[in-house]
Order: C-alpha cells, then structure tokens, then sequence
C-alpha cells in the first residue's frame, strides 16, 4: 500500500507528516503514530522514509501489480552529503547496494543571500539579464543572445 | 469556526513553489531587495512539485559554455517535437538563461557528473546532462528560502483575488491550510503561478493503490491552470495533452535508458517495429513533421507523438508487449548500476516494482507500456497561460507589457502555467520563474500595481465558497445512517472518478485508444458541465477532504479547457497523443496556428480564437539537415 509504518518504530513525532507532498502521512488518533490514510494517493516518492529518523516507514508496492516478498531500503546522511540504498528482490536472487552523492559542499552555506547583493543599476533593470548575468550564462566575457547576434528573425508562416 | 489570517502589503505572492515558483522567488529578491515576497505552497516546499523525489538528470542545458548548442538549436528541437505548435520567442528566451541556473545550481552544491575526458558535463543525450539529483528540491528549496520573507507551507490556494478598483488587475490570492482548517488572505501586488500541471485527470491504466504511480505526481491538480482559468486569463495549446511511453506500471524514466544506455524496443517477437508504421504515418502528418531519412543525417528528432503512435498501432495489431531491450547494456556492470540509480533518483516506484516482480534487466527485457493523458506544460507538451514574451524578441501579437505576464495585468506564469514552451523541464522551469520574477518587479516598480483595492465582499465571498464542502457535509450527512452513499451529496474521490471516466472515454483516454471526435467531445463537455453542478455539492468531512475537492475544483476546470481546445482544433496534429477521428491528418492549410481560449468568470462561457505561428528563421538550420537538402535540391 505504498508506504506503510511499523508499530513498534514509530514514536508519533510526525517527520513524515511535515514533509509528505500528498498529505497522506497522518498521526492516528488512538495510536499516537503515524500511518498513510490514503494509499492510492501515495507517489512512492520515498520522501517520508527519507525523513523518518526511526527509519519506521516503509514501501510496499502497489497491489494491483507488485507481488510480495521485496524491500527497498533507504538512509540519506545531509551531513556527509550521501544516500544508500539495499534492493531486495522477492526471489532474493538481486541483492544491491548502491550509494550515490546528494550534495558537493555544505547545506545552504554556498546560495547568496541576493538582498545582500549589490543593488542591480537601471541599466541591468531595463536589460534582458538576470542575476549574475551574462556572466553566468557561459562564465566568460560572452555576451547574452538575441535575434541579432544570432542572425535570426521571427517570421509568420509555415518554415522548417 | 478556524482563524482568518490576513498578509497584506505582499509586493511578489508565489502561488505553488515547485522548481517554476522556488525560482520566482529566489530571484525576486534581487530586483526588489526591498519587496515583500511570500511564498504559499500546499506542500512543504522542502519536496513538492513535480521534483519531490529527486532528478537523476536536468533535461535543458543549452552547454554554450562548451560549445555544444546555441538557444535557436533547442528551438528548432521543440518546434519539430511538438509538430510545430509552440512559442518560439519563449523558448528562445528560456534557452538563452537557462545555463546560467544550471551554473548556480552546480555552485551551490548540487552534484553535475562530468565528462572525464573533456571537463565539460556528462551528457545523456544532446539536451540532457546526468546529476546526482535525489536533493535537487531541497536545493533550490533553500534558494527560495533565503530569499522569501515569508513561506506559507500546507496552505493550498484555491482562487486568485482580483482588483475591485480596476478590471482585469489581480489582487493576490486566498487560500486555506490544510492542516488547520485557517483561512489564508494574500493581498498582492503581482502574484506568479508556479503551481502544477495534471496527473488524473484522465483514467488511470492502474486501478486500485496503483492510481498513486501516475507519471506525474498524483499532487499535480492542475492548479497552474484553474487558479488562472478561474481569473479569465486566455489559455494556450490545452490541447496538447501528452501520451508517455514508459516502462510498464512503474512508469519508470527511459530517457537514460535510450540515450544513454543505448537500449532499444522492439515487439514480441523481437522485431523493430517504428519503421514500418512511418510510411501511413508520413501521410497523416507529411513530410515536413515525418522525415526518416532527415532524421537518421542529422539531430532531427521524430517527434515523441509519433513515435507513440508506431507503440499504440503495434500493440492494437497483436505485436505486443513491447520491450525495451536491456539484457546488451546491462552485462555492463558499470551501466547496469546507472540503470538502476536512475530509478532511485527520481522514480523510486520502479525500482520498487522490479523488485517485488524478479526483474533482472540483465536477463530479462523489460515490458513498457503508454501511459494514460497529462496535462502540462514543461515535458514534451505545451499546454499553459498565453503570455507575454519579452520585448527584445517577441513580435506584436505575442507581446503586451512584461515578460511571462499572462492577459490578467499582474499575474505571471512559470514551468507548467505558461503555455506554448514544452522541453523547459527543471532547469528551464525555474528559469522562467527567474524571468517572471523580474518582470514582475518591474511591473511594481513601473506603477502599474497602484491603487489596487480588494473589497471586504470578494475575501467573504470566497471564504464561503471554499469552506462551502464542509458545511455540506455538516448538513447532509445526517440524512444517511453511515457510509460514502448519500442522495445530496459526492465525496471528492467519487467526483475523480466520475472525471477520469468521462475524460477517458469522451476526450481520448487509454480505453478508447486515444481517440475522440466532435460528436463525443460535445456529449462530454455536456456531462462536464454536470459534473460541475454536482460539485457545488461536494462533501468534504475533514480539512483534508477539503483539499482534495479543490484540487478536484482545479482539475475540472483544467479538464473544461482541455475538451474545448480538443473541439476547436478540428485535426490530429498529434498522433500518438490523441486522435480526432473525424479529422485524421494535419491540417496546415488551417491549422498551422496556436489555439487560444478564454472562459468568462461571470458566465462560464469559452471563446476561441486562432493566434499566428511565428517561427525563428535565419541561420538555424542543422548543418546535416541543409546538405542533405542541398544535394537533393541538385539531383
């Protein structure tokens, strides 16, 4: 049922309803723990198990076409910048852990706070350029394109 | 009764903050440091929108840094993708800074593999280059965070507030958290659409948990469009709703696959099957959209509608299924792990599926399938807003004030809400809410937001029409003894399905194999319009229910614009995406236009007209495509 979560895990400190983009991570009002309260809204887009810090959810495929007896696992780090993943499949015959990158540097520490930035001129302002513009576009002395330095026009009709 | 909760002096609101919306406000800040800028989103912004789960690549980067295209060359892309029908002086626009994001992007952290032989980014195909993108939300969420005042998560906008003062000038937006039940009031200056396209609109092929893997997200209510539909702005190539061909069920990606693996399909009994399809097709939709031979020379792409077509018309004459053959590529350890990390970073379900089905790629071809119809306009479709290009390029139907700003003065669009610029994907999205976001500053900054007045009327007038669900419930549920069963009322689940069955069988859905005509599409927008009663009776027993009839509000009104520009475009411009059985070819003579709509506010009623195609000429022709031409020319 897409995401489900398991009873003994969970404390009912409602990560997953914080972050779920469907809102279907609800808290159960006698359990005190999070469950799914509509599956066939779920995306399995594993945002929930990502933010479970109990790692109390998990994912069963959808019923009407993935059998049982598999397992999809996750651990994202922010800290060391990393997420790992285990796919199991039902017939245990694929057994894969794989590991891949989700950031090069610190959270946040490298996005420009823009109203710290040096006030855009008029000029800028009455331009086509957008922030760090043109030098961003290709980062050299290259100029931002147009019709005329493209050598194009726009013409009605029917041209290929 | 829940709070009210008033924001007032708002200059830039962002309605839906997505990868269009994440940049509007980011890039808001620059060109009004002093601006009050506020972001309000259903979700929470650190995974909402199309990119909640991650990208395993970014689907437009021009690569003029390194020589590889310049914009006019992604133009031309778009225009034969999408069988001519698009907004050449956006796309341009969008292609031309669409590499300066992706440079940030990189800055700030995100995780672009490179080429090691030649520096430059590890390319998938000509327009695609690889990322480590399962954090790419989060990314560009805190981008938008260090520049917003303010971020509104778990509040759904439900209508745009419109200028009492003056006709036709938006006001701000309201709204209602969809946790607290609290009432939102945004009053606004300009306000940017960057909420979603639509997924379930039309009948899924899965029918039970299986509906939440649509392609794209089940939370993509179309929002984009009945925010701005509602509001009266014209809308643009509703039309072009779009067909994916993916692997089966999961609806995992094959773009990697394809471009980047290099698997290929073929039919049940292990036949290429394309080819033989393209002859009859040629004829539908003639020899300047369908050129074999021009394409096989040179970058040329055969537009993704058509390649549908030769899947769909081989699968209804008994060659099915169709495979995507992996067991070559996959002996590649290195691949076969590449294969697999593409899932993970943005389509988890399909790893999920393959699993649970004992699917090794290495030993097994794997099926792939069409999906049903979505309606947006950032992959390879262009539905949207009709909105203002900028004045550098932009020739005078296709230009009325500021850059992305829709025919409602102040209101802008990014990613899905503008229409007419498909392969924008990510990047190209929050490009074109960096775009919206300038203009609409400049919008402020010009004067033309002044004296705008939102009367106590219009906020209580819409206060009990979004409430209005759970008062119905409150009243009429005690007519039943319990259950989902009631004589004067439907709940939102109810009114989905009763839209995606009469989308799919009137408008072109998977069941009737794509096709429709003006016979059904009059008896649908007919059972529409019913529909649209039925839901003034909507129940919503909870806040949640709530958001769910809104975003069923939404989806309807989407669903309105899609049928009526179905009718008004009286050919099949598309194969593959759908068919108007009783027009089956392209029709150029008459239908080389862009299709415009406008739904009055007061009365409902559509109009449509025809817009003028313009397209870039000049040097932009592919340099194979020109020879091959010239040679023929001699002979």
């Amino acid at each position: 049922m897409p995401t489900f979560v398991y009873m003994t895990r969970c404390d009912g400190c409602g990560h997953c309803v914080d972050i779920c983009p469907s809102d279907i991570m609800h808290i159960d009002p006698t359990y005190r723990r999070a469950y799914n309260i509509e599956p066939n809204m779920c995306w399995e887009c594993y945002s929930c198990v990502k933010a479970c810090p109990h790692h109390a959810i998990d994912v069963r495929g959808y019923a009407d076409f993935a059998p049982l007896g598999h397992s999809v696992r996750v651990i994202r780090d922010e800290e060391k910048g990393v997420i790992a993943w285990r796919i199991k499949s039902r017939n245990g015959e694929t057994d894969l852990n794989l590991l891949a990158p989700i950031t090069t540097k610190p959270w946040r520490e490298h996005i420009p706070q823009l109203a710290d930035a040096p006030a855009p001129s008029k000029e800028q302002r009455d331009s086509q350029y957008l922030f760090n513009e043109p030098k961003y576009i290709r980062l050299d002395d290259g100029e931002i394109h147009t019709l005329e330095s493209n050598g194009l026009e726009m013409k009605v009709g029917v041209y290929y | 009764m829940a709070k009210t909760i008033v924001e007032d002096n708002i200059d830039i609101l962002v309605a839906g903050a997505g990868l269009g919306g994440t940049g509007a406000a980011w890039e808001a800040r620059y060109w009004g440091q002093d601006k009050k800028i506020v972001i309000a989103e259903k979700a929470n912004i650190d995974r909402s929108g199309a990119v909640a789960q991650g990208l395993y690549a970014i689907n437009c980067y021009m690569g003029t840094r390194f020589g590889e295209n310049n914009p006019e060359d992604h133009v031309r892309y778009a225009r034969i993708d999408l069988m001519g029908m698009v907004r050449e002086d956006l796309l341009f626009d969008m292609a031309r800074h669409v590499d300066s994001a992706v440079h940030q992007f990189e800055e700030w952290g995100m995780p672009i593999m490179r080429n090691p032989k030649t520096g430059s980014y590890l390319r998938e195909g000509r327009w695609q280059i690889m990322i480590h993108g399962e954090s790419y939300k989060p990314l560009v969420a805190a981008a938008a965070k260090k520049s917003a005042d303010k971020v509104y998560n778990r509040v759904a906008v439900t209508h745009l507030l419109m200028d009492d003062a003056k006709e036709n000038r938006v006001a701000g937006a309201v709204g209602f958290n969809v946790r607290t039940g609290d009432f939102h009031v945004f009053k606004s200056k300009a306000v940017v659409v960057g909420a979603g396209g639509a997924s379930n609109i039309f009948k899924p092929r899965s029918v039970g948990e299986g509906a939440g893997r649509v392609w794209y997200a089940p939370w993509s209510s179309g929002s984009a469009y009945g925010l701005m539909i509602q509001a009266g702005a014209k809308m643009t190539q509703m039309e072009n709703r779009i067909v994916l061909a993916r692997f089966k069920d999961g609806y995992g990606p094959v773009g990697a696959y394809f471009l980047h693996l290099k698997t290929y399909t073929q039919n049940c009994d292990g036949e290429e099957y394309e080819s033989k399809w393209f002859p009859a097709l040629e004829k539908m939709v003639g020899k300047a959209y369908l050129d074999t031979e021009a394409s096989h020379v040179s970058h040329r792409p055969i537009p993704t509608c058509l390649r549908n077509h030769a899947f769909i018309n081989e699968v209804a004459s008994g060659k099915g299924p169709i495979h995507m053959v992996t067991m070559e590529a996959f002996q590649d350890p290195h691949l076969e792990e590449i294969g697999w990390h593409n899932f993970l970073g943005m389509t988890v379900g399909q790893a999920v599926l393959w699993a649970a089905t004992d699917v090794d790629p290495k030993y097994e071809n794997p099926e792939l399938t069409t999906s049903e119809p979505y309606v947006m306009g950032s992959h390879a479709t262009g539905c949207g807003a009709w909105c203002s290009g900028p004045e550098d390029l932009s020739p005078p139907e296709y230009q009325w004030g500021y850059n992305r700003m829709t025919t409602v003065e102040g209101l802008f669009g990014a990613g899905d809400a503008v229409g007419g610029t498909p392969h924008a994907f990510s990047s190209g999205s929050f490009t074109e809410g960096r775009l919206a976001a300038k203009a609409a500053c400049k919008y402020i900054d010009d004067g033309k937001a002044e004296g705008i007045r939102v009367s106590q009327e219009q906020i209580d007038r819409r206060k009990q029409e979004i409430f209005k669900p759970m008062e119905h419930y409150k009243i009429y549920r005690n007519e039943i003894v319990a259950g989902s069963v009631a004589p004067n009322y439907i709940n939102p689940r109810q009114g989905l399905d009763r839209l995606q069955k009469l989308m799919d069988e009137y408008a072109g859905g998977v069941t009737v194999n794509y096709m429709t005509n003006e016979k059904l599409l009059q008896i649908g927008l007919k059972k529409l319009k019913t529909l649209e009663e039925d839901l003034d009776k909507i129940a919503a027993e909870n806040v949640h229910e709530l958001l769910r009839a809104w975003e069923l509000k939404h989806r309807q009104l989407t669903s309105e614009a899609v049928m009526q520009h179905t009718l008004f475009r009286r050919e099949t411009r598309w194969p593959g995406y759908y068919y108007r059985g009783d027009a089956m070819k392209v029709d150029d003579d008459n239908w080389h236009v862009l299709t415009v709509s406008r739904r009055d506010p007061n009365t409902g009623e559509y109009t449509m007209e025809k817009a003028p195609l313009y397209h870039l000429v000049g040097d932009i022709e592919d340099k194979a495509l020109a020879e091959l031409k010239a040679s023929k020319a001699q002979a």
